[in-house]
């Protein structure tokens, strides 16, 4: 399991990329995530990276797409604009969080 | 604490430009009515788009109460004739079976958090996967576009069919 530096500060990834620990994650980081896989994040990712966080927090696992549509009320297809693609990876990766394991 | 530190950070790989996943492209070929089998292609597609793979869904002959406004809330599963429900087989028919067995199959999918059919149309729908429905079936079952879930693209023949799924993985259900 990879331990980088980045801006400073020690984090701990998975083989992937992933932190495996979200609470060395923080929006600074966040910022430097995103920029790795081409992304720039506005307020609005934000809001969707903090309603994410806060419902791994709360339930112990990285919520699913459908999970940040029911629970979270974003739009499925804002969530597809926002994290173009693979929105429930990305999401994962940017806020610090594992891939969400549920098959829906 | 250099900047080559950081530089040694992995990145996970989405592989989603075109040209390094072909383009990959995915058709299911839903044929079926009953509440277990409205489900194999409504999971796949949406696992699929997450995965940024484009989707088609191609609702055909009893399929089509998936997508039927007034039959898509209410699909049904029947033990009869499957002998996976390890139940015997004379009393699956006996009346009142079915009702039973639906309630108890949307029980355990409530308590799994698996969606009901309508709002996973919606999920699929605002992911942007494609729905279509085939032009024999309605004319059978003369139904109309207006009839039919409002993410449905079209009712297309099968010859349309055949240029969508080229080159796409068919798969049928």
């Amino acid at each position: 399991m990879p331990v980088v530096t980045i801006h400073e500060r020690e984090v701990h990834l998975d083989e992937e990329g992933f932190l495996t620990d979200p609470s060395e994650w923080d929006e600074q980081l966040a910022h430097e995530l995103a920029a790795n896989i081409g992304l720039e994040l506005t307020p609005r990712h934000l809001e969707v990276i903090a309603f994410a966080r806060a419902d791994a927090a709360e339930n112990g696992e990285t919520p699913t797409l459908r999970r940040m549509t029911a629970v979270g009320e974003f739009p499925t297809k804002e969530l597809f604009q926002l994290f173009p693609k693979k929105p429930a990876k990305k999401l994962s990766y940017v806020a610090g969080l594992q891939k969400p394991v549920g098959c829906v | 604490m250099t900047a080559a530190d950081a530089m040694t950070a992995p990145i996970p790989s989405f592989d989603d430009d075109d040209e390094e996943d072909g383009g990959r492209k995915l058709v299911m070929i839903c044929s079926k009515g009953s509440l277990d089998m409205a489900y194999p292609g409504l999971v796949l597609a949406n696992a699929a788009l997450g995965e940024g793979i484009e989707t088609h869904l191609f609702f055909t002959f009893w399929g089509f109460d998936i997508i039927n406004k007034k039959t898509m809330s209410a699909l049904k599963f029947t033990p009869v004739g499957n002998p996976a429900t390890h139940m015997p087989q004379m009393l699956m028919g006996l009346p009142g079976m079915t009702s039973f067995a639906t309630h108890m199959m949307k029980k355990q999918m409530d308590g799994l958090d698996i969606p009901e059919v309508p709002e996973f149309l919606d999920l699929i729908h605002g992911a942007g996967g494609h729905l279509w429905a085939c032009r024999m079936s309605a004319d059978m079952m003369h139904l109309s576009e207006d009839d039919l879930y409002d993410g449905v693209e079209g009712i297309i023949s099968a010859t349309d069919f055949m240029e969508i799924s080229a080159g796409a993985q068919t798969i049928f259900i």
